[in-house]
Protein backbone atom coordinates (compact mmCIF):
# COMPACT_ATOMS: atom_id res chain seq x y z
CA UNK A 1 0.00 0.00 0.00
CA UNK A 2 1.06 3.51 -0.70
CA UNK A 3 2.46 5.72 2.02
CA UNK A 4 0.41 8.91 2.48
CA UNK A 5 2.25 10.55 5.33
CA UNK A 6 5.86 10.15 6.22
CA UNK A 7 7.74 12.14 8.83
CA UNK A 8 11.51 12.37 9.09
CA UNK A 9 12.86 13.33 12.49
CA UNK A 10 10.00 15.78 12.85
CA UNK A 11 10.81 17.99 15.83
CA UNK A 12 9.31 21.05 17.43
CA UNK A 13 10.90 22.95 20.26
CA UNK A 14 9.36 25.88 22.10
CA UNK A 15 12.14 27.65 23.96
CA UNK A 16 13.46 24.95 26.29
CA UNK A 17 10.53 22.58 25.89
CA UNK A 18 10.66 19.88 23.24
CA UNK A 19 7.03 19.25 22.31
CA UNK A 20 7.76 16.79 19.50
CA UNK A 21 11.05 14.93 19.51
CA UNK A 22 12.41 13.36 16.30
CA UNK A 23 9.17 11.72 15.28
CA UNK A 24 9.36 9.12 12.53
CA UNK A 25 6.06 7.69 11.38
CA UNK A 26 4.67 6.32 8.15
CA UNK A 27 0.96 6.25 7.56
CA UNK A 28 -0.47 4.24 4.70
CA UNK A 29 -3.30 5.21 2.42
CA UNK A 30 -6.73 4.33 3.79
CA UNK A 31 -5.52 3.84 7.33
CA UNK A 32 -7.15 5.29 10.41
CA UNK A 33 -4.09 6.20 12.40
CA UNK A 34 -4.35 7.27 16.02
CA UNK A 35 -2.00 9.47 17.99
CA UNK A 36 -2.76 8.57 21.55
CA UNK A 37 -1.33 10.27 24.58
CA UNK A 38 -2.05 12.51 27.52
CA UNK A 39 -2.56 16.25 27.18
CA UNK A 40 0.73 17.90 26.41
CA UNK A 41 2.20 14.77 24.81
CA UNK A 42 2.72 16.56 21.49
CA UNK A 43 -0.29 15.29 19.54
CA UNK A 44 -1.69 18.64 18.50
CA UNK A 45 1.78 19.99 17.78
CA UNK A 46 2.42 17.04 15.47
CA UNK A 47 -0.86 17.56 13.63
CA UNK A 48 -0.25 21.30 13.40
CA UNK A 49 3.08 20.70 11.72
CA UNK A 50 1.59 18.18 9.29
CA UNK A 51 -1.14 20.71 8.44
CA UNK A 52 1.54 23.41 7.89
CA UNK A 53 0.14 25.58 10.67
CA UNK A 54 3.36 25.29 12.67
CA UNK A 55 6.84 25.14 11.23
CA UNK A 56 9.02 22.32 12.54
CA UNK A 57 12.22 23.26 14.34
CA UNK A 58 13.95 20.30 12.76
CA UNK A 59 13.13 17.54 10.31
CA UNK A 60 10.28 17.50 7.82
CA UNK A 61 7.40 15.43 6.55
CA UNK A 62 5.55 14.67 3.37
CA UNK A 63 1.77 14.60 3.15
CA UNK A 64 0.26 13.17 -0.05
CA UNK A 65 3.73 13.40 -1.54
CA UNK A 66 4.05 17.13 -0.84
CA UNK A 67 6.75 18.44 1.44
CA UNK A 68 5.26 20.42 4.33
CA UNK A 69 8.09 22.95 4.20
CA UNK A 70 8.42 23.38 0.43
CA UNK A 71 4.84 22.93 -0.76
CA UNK A 72 2.55 24.04 2.08
CA UNK A 73 -0.19 25.20 -0.31
CA UNK A 74 -0.41 21.84 -2.04
CA UNK A 75 -0.51 20.15 1.36
CA UNK A 76 -3.32 22.43 2.50
CA UNK A 77 -5.39 21.80 -0.60
CA UNK A 78 -5.17 18.05 -0.16
CA UNK A 79 -6.09 17.80 3.51
CA UNK A 80 -9.12 18.40 5.68
CA UNK A 81 -8.88 19.45 9.31
CA UNK A 82 -11.30 19.20 12.19
CA UNK A 83 -9.98 21.25 15.05
CA UNK A 84 -10.16 20.54 18.72
CA UNK A 85 -12.00 23.80 19.30
CA UNK A 86 -14.95 24.19 16.94
CA UNK A 87 -14.15 26.78 14.32
CA UNK A 88 -17.45 27.05 12.50
CA UNK A 89 -18.91 30.52 12.24
CA UNK A 90 -21.79 31.12 14.65
CA UNK A 91 -23.40 33.96 12.84
CA UNK A 92 -23.66 32.11 9.55
CA UNK A 93 -25.93 29.20 8.73
CA UNK A 94 -24.55 25.71 8.44
CA UNK A 95 -24.84 25.85 4.69
CA UNK A 96 -23.18 29.25 4.43
CA UNK A 97 -20.22 27.92 6.38
CA UNK A 98 -19.88 25.19 3.80
CA UNK A 99 -20.26 27.54 0.84
CA UNK A 100 -17.44 29.75 2.12
CA UNK A 101 -15.24 26.74 2.73
CA UNK A 102 -15.89 25.50 -0.81
CA UNK A 103 -14.79 28.86 -2.19
CA UNK A 104 -11.65 28.99 -0.04
CA UNK A 105 -10.65 25.52 -1.14
CA UNK A 106 -11.44 26.11 -4.80
CA UNK A 107 -14.25 23.57 -5.15
CA UNK A 108 -15.50 24.27 -8.71
CA UNK A 109 -18.78 26.14 -8.84
CA UNK A 110 -20.40 23.50 -11.05
CA UNK A 111 -20.18 20.77 -8.41
CA UNK A 112 -20.35 22.93 -5.30
CA UNK A 113 -24.05 22.61 -4.57
CA UNK A 114 -23.98 18.87 -5.12
CA UNK A 115 -20.95 18.39 -2.86
CA UNK A 116 -22.49 20.47 -0.10
CA UNK A 117 -25.76 18.51 -0.27
CA UNK A 118 -23.76 15.30 -0.12
CA UNK A 119 -21.73 16.16 2.98
CA UNK A 120 -24.77 17.61 4.76
CA UNK A 121 -26.55 14.34 4.14
CA UNK A 122 -23.57 12.35 5.34
CA UNK A 123 -23.55 14.06 8.74
CA UNK A 124 -27.34 14.28 8.97
CA UNK A 125 -27.64 18.05 9.04
CA UNK A 126 -29.84 18.54 5.97
CA UNK A 127 -32.86 19.67 7.93
CA UNK A 128 -30.89 22.25 9.92
CA UNK A 129 -28.66 23.52 7.12
CA UNK A 130 -30.33 26.93 6.94
CA UNK A 131 -30.32 27.61 10.67
CA UNK A 132 -27.67 29.83 12.19
CA UNK A 133 -24.88 27.78 13.73
CA UNK A 134 -25.36 29.53 17.07
CA UNK A 135 -28.57 27.53 17.43
CA UNK A 136 -26.67 24.22 17.02
CA UNK A 137 -25.75 21.86 19.84
CA UNK A 138 -22.13 20.90 20.48
CA UNK A 139 -22.56 17.64 18.61
CA UNK A 140 -24.13 19.34 15.61
CA UNK A 141 -21.25 21.79 15.42
CA UNK A 142 -18.79 18.94 15.45
CA UNK A 143 -20.73 17.22 12.67
CA UNK A 144 -20.75 20.42 10.66
CA UNK A 145 -16.98 20.63 11.11
CA UNK A 146 -16.67 17.06 9.88
CA UNK A 147 -18.82 17.90 6.86
CA UNK A 148 -16.67 20.92 6.17
CA UNK A 149 -13.46 18.93 6.49
CA UNK A 150 -14.76 16.54 3.83
CA UNK A 151 -16.15 19.08 1.44
CA UNK A 152 -13.13 19.48 -0.82
CA UNK A 153 -12.55 15.70 -1.01
CA UNK A 154 -9.30 15.68 0.91
CA UNK A 155 -7.07 12.64 0.64
CA UNK A 156 -6.17 12.95 4.30
CA UNK A 157 -8.42 14.05 7.11
CA UNK A 158 -6.92 15.25 10.39
CA UNK A 159 -9.17 15.02 13.42
CA UNK A 160 -7.84 16.65 16.55
CA UNK A 161 -9.73 15.24 19.53
CA UNK A 162 -12.91 14.78 17.47
CA UNK A 163 -15.14 13.89 20.42
CA UNK A 164 -13.62 15.97 23.20
CA UNK A 165 -16.28 17.22 25.56
CA UNK A 166 -19.17 15.43 23.85
CA UNK A 167 -21.68 13.21 25.58
CA UNK A 168 -21.47 9.43 25.06
CA UNK A 169 -24.37 9.19 22.56
CA UNK A 170 -22.96 11.98 20.41
CA UNK A 171 -19.53 10.38 20.52
CA UNK A 172 -21.04 7.17 19.27
CA UNK A 173 -22.65 9.05 16.37
CA UNK A 174 -19.41 10.83 15.46
CA UNK A 175 -17.49 7.55 15.56
CA UNK A 176 -19.98 6.04 13.19
CA UNK A 177 -19.53 8.93 10.74
CA UNK A 178 -15.77 8.58 10.93
CA UNK A 179 -15.98 4.87 10.21
CA UNK A 180 -18.38 5.43 7.32
CA UNK A 181 -16.14 8.05 5.80
CA UNK A 182 -13.08 5.91 6.04
CA UNK A 183 -14.84 2.94 4.50
CA UNK A 184 -16.66 4.69 1.68
CA UNK A 185 -13.83 6.92 0.45
CA UNK A 186 -10.60 5.13 1.12
CA UNK A 187 -9.56 8.24 2.96
CA UNK A 188 -6.56 8.34 5.26
CA UNK A 189 -7.57 9.58 8.68
CA UNK A 190 -5.19 10.77 11.36
CA UNK A 191 -6.79 11.40 14.70
CA UNK A 192 -5.51 12.43 18.07
CA UNK A 193 -7.26 11.41 21.20
CA UNK A 194 -6.69 10.81 24.83
CA UNK A 195 -9.69 8.52 25.03
CA UNK A 196 -8.42 4.96 24.96
CA UNK A 197 -11.73 3.51 23.90
CA UNK A 198 -11.87 5.90 20.98
CA UNK A 199 -8.49 4.80 19.69
CA UNK A 200 -9.39 1.18 20.31
CA UNK A 201 -12.67 1.42 18.47
CA UNK A 202 -11.56 3.42 15.42
CA UNK A 203 -7.91 2.98 14.65
CA UNK A 204 -6.11 0.45 12.49
CA UNK A 205 -2.85 1.49 14.04
CA UNK A 206 -1.95 3.52 17.07
CA UNK A 207 1.16 5.39 18.08
CA UNK A 208 1.29 6.02 21.79
CA UNK A 209 3.21 9.19 22.35
CA UNK A 210 4.42 10.73 25.54
CA UNK A 211 6.59 13.81 25.97
CA UNK A 212 7.00 14.17 22.23
CA UNK A 213 8.30 10.68 21.59
CA UNK A 214 6.69 7.54 20.26
CA UNK A 215 6.54 5.02 23.06
CA UNK A 216 5.15 2.23 20.94
CA UNK A 217 3.31 1.86 17.64
CA UNK A 218 1.16 -1.07 16.52
CA UNK A 219 -2.39 -2.29 15.97
CA UNK A 220 -4.70 -2.01 18.98
CA UNK A 221 -4.88 -5.80 19.25
CA UNK A 222 -1.13 -6.28 19.17
CA UNK A 223 -0.64 -3.51 21.69
CA UNK A 224 -3.08 -5.10 24.07
CA UNK A 225 -1.27 -8.42 23.51
CA UNK A 226 1.99 -6.88 24.69
CA UNK A 227 0.55 -6.41 28.14
CA UNK A 228 0.77 -10.20 28.52
CA UNK A 229 -2.53 -11.18 30.02
CA UNK A 230 -5.49 -9.97 32.02
CA UNK A 231 -5.42 -7.36 34.69
CA UNK A 232 -6.17 -8.33 38.27
CA UNK A 233 -6.66 -5.48 40.63
CA UNK A 234 -6.61 -6.36 44.34
CA UNK A 235 -7.43 -4.10 47.21
CA UNK A 236 -5.18 -5.57 49.84
CA UNK A 237 -2.13 -4.94 52.00
CA UNK A 238 0.25 -3.17 49.57
CA UNK A 239 3.38 -3.40 51.72
CA UNK A 240 4.85 -6.62 50.31
CA UNK A 241 4.05 -6.85 46.59
CA UNK A 242 6.96 -9.25 46.06
CA UNK A 243 4.89 -12.12 47.43
CA UNK A 244 2.98 -12.28 44.12
CA UNK A 245 6.07 -12.68 41.99
CA UNK A 246 6.41 -16.31 43.03
CA UNK A 247 3.28 -17.22 41.11
CA UNK A 248 4.26 -18.44 37.67
CA UNK A 249 1.33 -16.95 35.74
CA UNK A 250 1.92 -13.44 37.10
CA UNK A 251 4.09 -11.45 34.70
CA UNK A 252 3.93 -8.08 36.35
CA UNK A 253 3.28 -6.62 39.79
CA UNK A 254 2.59 -2.97 40.47
CA UNK A 255 1.44 -0.95 43.43
CA UNK A 256 -1.04 1.86 42.82
CA UNK A 257 -2.17 3.58 46.02
CA UNK A 258 -4.03 0.94 48.05
CA UNK A 259 -4.17 -1.48 45.17
CA UNK A 260 -1.90 -4.14 43.86
CA UNK A 261 -2.26 -4.51 40.13
CA UNK A 262 -1.16 -7.79 38.59
CA UNK A 263 -0.83 -8.83 35.01
CA UNK A 264 -1.81 -12.48 34.84
CA UNK A 265 -2.06 -15.04 32.04
CA UNK A 266 -5.54 -16.65 32.10
CA UNK A 267 -6.40 -14.84 35.29
CA UNK A 268 -9.64 -16.70 35.93
CA UNK A 269 -7.82 -20.03 36.16
CA UNK A 270 -5.12 -18.75 38.47
CA UNK A 271 -7.23 -16.70 40.82
CA UNK A 272 -7.05 -19.29 43.57
CA UNK A 273 -3.24 -19.17 43.69
CA UNK A 274 -3.31 -15.39 43.80
CA UNK A 275 -5.76 -15.24 46.62
CA UNK A 276 -3.73 -17.83 48.52
CA UNK A 277 -0.74 -15.51 48.81
CA UNK A 278 -2.59 -12.23 49.04
CA UNK A 279 -3.88 -12.47 52.59
CA UNK A 280 -6.92 -10.42 53.46
CA UNK A 281 -8.53 -8.94 50.32
CA UNK A 282 -11.18 -6.25 50.35
CA UNK A 283 -12.02 -6.44 46.66
CA UNK A 284 -10.90 -8.14 43.45
CA UNK A 285 -11.42 -7.01 39.90
CA UNK A 286 -10.47 -8.98 36.81
CA UNK A 287 -10.64 -7.48 33.33
CA UNK A 288 -9.04 -7.97 29.93
CA UNK A 289 -6.13 -5.66 29.12
CA UNK A 290 -7.13 -2.34 27.57
CA UNK A 291 -5.11 0.32 25.84
CA UNK A 292 -5.02 2.08 29.19
CA UNK A 293 -2.94 -0.79 30.51
CA UNK A 294 -0.73 -0.60 27.44
CA UNK A 295 -0.18 3.03 28.15
CA UNK A 296 0.56 2.42 31.80
CA UNK A 297 2.86 -0.46 31.08
CA UNK A 298 4.91 1.60 28.63
CA UNK A 299 4.99 4.93 30.37
CA UNK A 300 4.55 3.96 33.96
CA UNK A 301 1.75 6.45 34.41
CA UNK A 302 -1.94 6.73 33.80
CA UNK A 303 -3.28 8.81 31.01
CA UNK A 304 -4.60 11.96 32.58
CA UNK A 305 -8.31 12.24 32.27
CA UNK A 306 -8.84 15.94 32.25
CA UNK A 307 -10.65 17.49 29.34
CA UNK A 308 -10.95 20.92 27.92
CA UNK A 309 -8.13 23.39 27.71
CA UNK A 310 -5.75 21.42 25.54
CA UNK A 311 -2.05 20.85 25.81
CA UNK A 312 1.14 22.77 25.99
CA UNK A 313 1.34 23.18 22.26
CA UNK A 314 -1.91 25.05 22.12
CA UNK A 315 -1.09 27.25 25.01
CA UNK A 316 2.20 28.11 23.44
CA UNK A 317 0.69 28.62 20.01
CA UNK A 318 -1.83 30.94 21.56
CA UNK A 319 0.81 32.90 23.40
CA UNK A 320 2.90 33.22 20.27
CA UNK A 321 -0.09 34.21 18.28
CA UNK A 322 -0.95 36.96 20.62
CA UNK A 323 2.43 38.49 20.79
CA UNK B 1 -8.86 33.46 -10.36
CA UNK B 2 -9.55 31.20 -7.42
CA UNK B 3 -8.01 33.84 -5.14
CA UNK B 4 -10.56 36.35 -6.46
CA UNK B 5 -13.33 33.99 -5.46
CA UNK B 6 -11.71 33.41 -2.08
CA UNK B 7 -11.54 37.18 -1.51
CA UNK B 8 -15.19 37.41 -2.48
CA UNK B 9 -15.98 34.69 0.07
CA UNK B 10 -14.09 36.57 2.78
CA UNK B 11 -15.91 39.76 1.92
CA UNK B 12 -19.24 37.96 1.78
CA UNK B 13 -18.74 36.63 5.29
CA UNK B 14 -18.00 40.12 6.64
CA UNK B 15 -20.99 41.54 4.81
CA UNK B 16 -23.33 38.84 6.17
CA UNK B 17 -22.15 39.50 9.70
CA UNK B 18 -22.65 43.21 9.23
CA UNK B 19 -26.20 42.81 7.95
CA UNK B 20 -27.06 40.34 10.71
CA UNK B 21 -25.75 42.47 13.54
CA UNK B 22 -27.96 45.49 13.08
CA UNK B 23 -26.72 47.01 16.32
CA UNK B 24 -23.37 47.67 14.64
CA UNK B 25 -24.83 50.13 12.19
CA UNK B 26 -27.27 51.74 14.58
CA UNK B 27 -24.63 52.49 17.21
CA UNK B 28 -22.18 53.77 14.64
CA UNK B 29 -24.70 56.21 13.16
CA UNK B 30 -25.98 57.39 16.52
CA UNK B 31 -22.88 59.29 17.72
CA UNK B 32 -22.36 61.30 14.51
CA UNK B 33 -26.03 62.29 14.58
CA UNK B 34 -25.59 63.64 18.11
CA UNK B 35 -22.58 65.64 16.94
CA UNK B 36 -24.37 67.14 13.98
CA UNK B 37 -27.76 67.86 15.46
CA UNK B 38 -27.02 68.47 19.13
CA UNK B 39 -23.48 69.83 19.19
CA UNK B 40 -23.61 71.39 15.73
CA UNK B 41 -27.21 72.54 16.06
CA UNK B 42 -26.65 73.93 19.55
CA UNK B 43 -23.46 75.80 18.78
CA UNK B 44 -24.79 76.69 15.34
CA UNK B 45 -27.62 78.69 16.89
CA UNK B 46 -24.97 81.19 18.03
CA UNK B 47 -21.88 80.65 15.86
CA UNK B 48 -21.04 81.13 12.18
CA UNK B 49 -17.70 80.24 10.61
CA UNK B 50 -16.58 81.85 7.36
CA UNK B 51 -20.13 83.09 6.94
CA UNK B 52 -21.55 79.59 7.27
CA UNK B 53 -23.70 78.25 10.07
CA UNK B 54 -21.57 76.09 12.40
CA UNK B 55 -23.80 73.06 11.99
CA UNK B 56 -23.23 73.11 8.25
CA UNK B 57 -19.54 73.81 8.78
CA UNK B 58 -18.92 70.68 10.86
CA UNK B 59 -21.13 68.42 8.76
CA UNK B 60 -18.31 67.19 6.47
CA UNK B 61 -16.02 66.82 9.48
CA UNK B 62 -18.54 64.63 11.26
CA UNK B 63 -19.09 62.47 8.16
CA UNK B 64 -15.32 61.93 8.07
CA UNK B 65 -15.41 61.19 11.80
CA UNK B 66 -18.02 58.48 11.41
CA UNK B 67 -15.82 56.79 8.81
CA UNK B 68 -12.74 57.24 11.00
CA UNK B 69 -14.33 55.56 14.01
CA UNK B 70 -16.07 52.72 12.25
CA UNK B 71 -13.03 51.94 10.09
CA UNK B 72 -10.43 51.78 12.83
CA UNK B 73 -12.69 49.97 15.29
CA UNK B 74 -13.44 47.36 12.65
CA UNK B 75 -10.01 45.95 13.53
CA UNK B 76 -11.40 44.62 16.81
CA UNK B 77 -13.44 41.97 15.00
CA UNK B 78 -10.32 40.11 13.94
CA UNK B 79 -9.46 39.73 17.62
CA UNK B 80 -12.90 38.26 18.27
CA UNK B 81 -12.54 35.99 15.25
CA UNK B 82 -9.36 34.69 16.79
CA UNK B 83 -10.85 34.38 20.24
CA UNK B 84 -13.80 32.32 19.12
CA UNK B 85 -11.51 30.27 16.88
CA UNK B 86 -13.07 31.03 13.52
CA UNK B 87 -9.98 32.81 12.21
CA UNK B 88 -8.12 29.48 12.24
CA UNK B 89 -10.30 28.03 9.48
CA UNK B 90 -9.27 30.92 7.24
CA UNK B 91 -5.60 30.80 8.22
CA UNK B 92 -5.22 27.09 7.36
CA UNK B 93 -7.08 27.36 4.05
CA UNK B 94 -4.92 27.42 0.93
CA UNK B 95 -5.18 31.21 0.70
CA UNK B 96 -2.44 33.78 0.46
CA UNK B 97 -2.24 36.14 3.39
CA UNK B 98 -2.58 39.03 1.00
CA UNK B 99 -5.96 37.65 -0.10
CA UNK B 100 -7.07 37.34 3.51
CA UNK B 101 -6.03 40.92 4.17
CA UNK B 102 -7.74 42.20 1.02
CA UNK B 103 -10.96 40.34 1.89
CA UNK B 104 -10.99 41.76 5.41
CA UNK B 105 -10.20 45.29 4.20
CA UNK B 106 -13.00 45.16 1.65
CA UNK B 107 -15.37 43.91 4.33
CA UNK B 108 -14.45 46.78 6.64
CA UNK B 109 -14.67 49.36 3.84
CA UNK B 110 -18.12 48.06 2.96
CA UNK B 111 -19.30 48.59 6.56
CA UNK B 112 -17.85 52.10 6.64
CA UNK B 113 -19.15 53.02 3.21
CA UNK B 114 -22.68 51.96 4.07
CA UNK B 115 -22.50 54.33 7.03
CA UNK B 116 -20.91 57.03 4.90
CA UNK B 117 -23.73 56.64 2.41
CA UNK B 118 -26.35 57.10 5.12
CA UNK B 119 -24.47 60.11 6.49
CA UNK B 120 -24.36 61.67 3.03
CA UNK B 121 -28.07 61.06 2.56
CA UNK B 122 -28.90 63.14 5.62
CA UNK B 123 -27.05 66.13 4.13
CA UNK B 124 -30.45 67.49 3.10
CA UNK B 125 -31.61 67.54 6.70
CA UNK B 126 -28.59 69.67 7.59
CA UNK B 127 -29.13 72.04 4.69
CA UNK B 128 -26.23 70.89 2.53
CA UNK B 129 -27.19 70.22 -1.08
CA UNK B 130 -24.95 67.82 -2.98
CA UNK B 131 -24.81 67.63 -6.74
CA UNK B 132 -24.35 64.12 -8.15
CA UNK B 133 -20.71 64.86 -8.93
CA UNK B 134 -20.10 66.23 -5.42
CA UNK B 135 -21.74 63.10 -4.03
CA UNK B 136 -19.47 60.83 -6.08
CA UNK B 137 -16.35 62.81 -5.13
CA UNK B 138 -17.36 62.61 -1.46
CA UNK B 139 -17.73 58.83 -1.81
CA UNK B 140 -14.28 58.61 -3.41
CA UNK B 141 -12.67 60.65 -0.62
CA UNK B 142 -14.40 58.61 2.08
CA UNK B 143 -13.42 55.36 0.39
CA UNK B 144 -9.73 56.32 0.34
CA UNK B 145 -10.01 57.39 3.97
CA UNK B 146 -11.68 54.16 5.05
CA UNK B 147 -9.23 52.03 3.04
CA UNK B 148 -6.30 53.47 4.99
CA UNK B 149 -8.07 53.45 8.36
CA UNK B 150 -9.50 49.93 8.04
CA UNK B 151 -5.96 48.79 7.20
CA UNK B 152 -4.70 50.60 10.29
CA UNK B 153 -7.34 48.96 12.49
CA UNK B 154 -6.59 45.52 11.09
CA UNK B 155 -2.86 45.96 11.61
CA UNK B 156 -3.44 46.81 15.26
CA UNK B 157 -6.04 44.03 15.59
CA UNK B 158 -3.73 41.41 14.14
CA UNK B 159 -1.04 42.33 16.67
CA UNK B 160 -3.24 42.57 19.74
CA UNK B 161 -4.25 39.93 22.19
CA UNK B 162 -7.47 41.23 23.70
CA UNK B 163 -10.35 43.46 22.65
CA UNK B 164 -9.73 45.55 25.76
CA UNK B 165 -6.12 46.18 24.78
CA UNK B 166 -7.23 47.03 21.27
CA UNK B 167 -9.78 49.53 22.51
CA UNK B 168 -7.22 51.21 24.71
CA UNK B 169 -4.59 51.56 21.99
CA UNK B 170 -7.14 52.66 19.45
CA UNK B 171 -8.65 55.30 21.73
CA UNK B 172 -5.21 56.83 22.04
CA UNK B 173 -5.03 56.88 18.27
CA UNK B 174 -8.54 57.70 17.14
CA UNK B 175 -9.31 60.68 19.36
CA UNK B 176 -6.14 62.62 18.44
CA UNK B 177 -6.73 61.77 14.76
CA UNK B 178 -10.22 63.21 15.13
CA UNK B 179 -9.44 66.32 17.19
CA UNK B 180 -6.38 67.31 15.17
CA UNK B 181 -8.13 66.80 11.85
CA UNK B 182 -9.88 70.15 11.87
CA UNK B 183 -13.23 68.43 11.75
CA UNK B 184 -14.58 70.89 14.32
CA UNK B 185 -12.71 74.11 13.41
CA UNK B 186 -11.25 75.91 10.41
CA UNK B 187 -7.57 75.41 9.67
CA UNK B 188 -6.60 78.88 8.50
CA UNK B 189 -6.18 80.79 11.78
CA UNK B 190 -4.60 78.19 14.02
CA UNK B 191 -1.61 78.75 16.30
CA UNK B 192 1.56 77.36 14.80
CA UNK B 193 1.88 74.28 17.06
CA UNK B 194 -1.67 73.17 16.38
CA UNK B 195 -1.41 73.94 12.70
CA UNK B 196 1.74 71.81 12.48
CA UNK B 197 0.00 68.82 14.05
CA UNK B 198 -3.09 69.13 11.86
CA UNK B 199 -0.82 68.99 8.82
CA UNK B 200 0.65 65.64 9.81
CA UNK B 201 -2.76 64.13 10.64
CA UNK B 202 -3.84 62.27 7.49
CA UNK B 203 -7.51 62.59 8.43
CA UNK B 204 -7.12 66.38 7.95
CA UNK B 205 -6.92 65.83 4.21
CA UNK B 206 -10.06 63.72 4.23
CA UNK B 207 -11.95 66.40 6.15
CA UNK B 208 -10.57 69.14 3.91
CA UNK B 209 -11.43 67.26 0.74
CA UNK B 210 -14.95 66.60 1.96
CA UNK B 211 -15.39 70.20 2.96
CA UNK B 212 -14.24 71.26 -0.50
CA UNK B 213 -16.76 69.12 -2.35
CA UNK B 214 -19.70 69.55 0.05
CA UNK B 215 -19.62 73.17 1.25
CA UNK B 216 -16.88 74.76 -0.85
CA UNK B 217 -14.45 75.63 1.94
CA UNK B 218 -10.88 74.43 1.43
CA UNK B 219 -7.40 74.78 2.83
CA UNK B 220 -5.67 72.64 0.22
CA UNK B 221 -6.41 71.99 -3.46
CA UNK B 222 -8.63 68.94 -3.94
CA UNK B 223 -6.03 67.05 -5.99
CA UNK B 224 -3.60 67.52 -3.09
CA UNK B 225 -6.10 66.10 -0.58
CA UNK B 226 -6.75 63.13 -2.85
CA UNK B 227 -3.04 62.61 -3.41
CA UNK B 228 -2.26 62.54 0.32
CA UNK B 229 -5.18 60.20 1.01
CA UNK B 230 -4.16 57.83 -1.79
CA UNK B 231 -0.56 57.79 -0.57
CA UNK B 232 -1.67 57.16 3.02
CA UNK B 233 -3.94 54.35 1.86
CA UNK B 234 -1.14 52.79 -0.20
CA UNK B 235 1.27 52.90 2.75
CA UNK B 236 -1.16 51.41 5.28
CA UNK B 237 -2.32 48.78 2.81
CA UNK B 238 1.27 47.69 2.17
CA UNK B 239 2.11 47.57 5.87
CA UNK B 240 -1.11 45.62 6.42
CA UNK B 241 -0.28 42.90 3.89
CA UNK B 242 3.20 42.57 5.41
CA UNK B 243 1.75 42.30 8.91
CA UNK B 244 -0.70 39.61 7.81
CA UNK B 245 2.13 37.63 6.18
CA UNK B 246 3.74 37.32 9.58
CA UNK B 247 0.56 36.79 11.57
CA UNK B 248 0.36 33.38 13.26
Amino acid sequence: METTIETQDLTKRFKDLTAVDHLNIQIKQGEIFGLLGPNGAGKTTTISMLCTILRPTEGTATVNGFDILKEPDSVRKSIGIVFQQPSVDDILTGRENLVLHAMWYGVPKAIRRERIDEVLKLVGLESRQNSLVKTYSGGMRRRLELARGLLHLPKVLFLDEPTLGLDPQTREVIWKYIEDMSRSRDMTIVLTTHYMEEADRLCNRIAIIDQGKIVVMDTPGALKGTVGGDIVCLKTDPTDPERFRKIESVSKVEVQDDYIVLTVRNASEHLQEILAVSGKVESVEIRPASLDDVFISYTGKEIRRETGEGGIAQRIMRERTLR
Amino acid sequence: MSQAEAIYALWFREFKVFTREKSRIITSIFTPLLWIFVFGGGLGSAVNIAGINYQIFIYPGIVAMSVLFSSVFYGVYIIWDRKIDILKEVLVAPLSRTSIFVGKVLGGCTDSMIQAFIMLLISFAVGVYLSPSAFLLAILILFLLSLSLVSTGLIIGSLMESPEGFNMIVSFLVFPLFFFSGALYPLDKLPLWLSAITYIDPVTYGVDGLRTVTIGISQFPLYFDLGVLAAFAAVMFTIGTRTFERMK
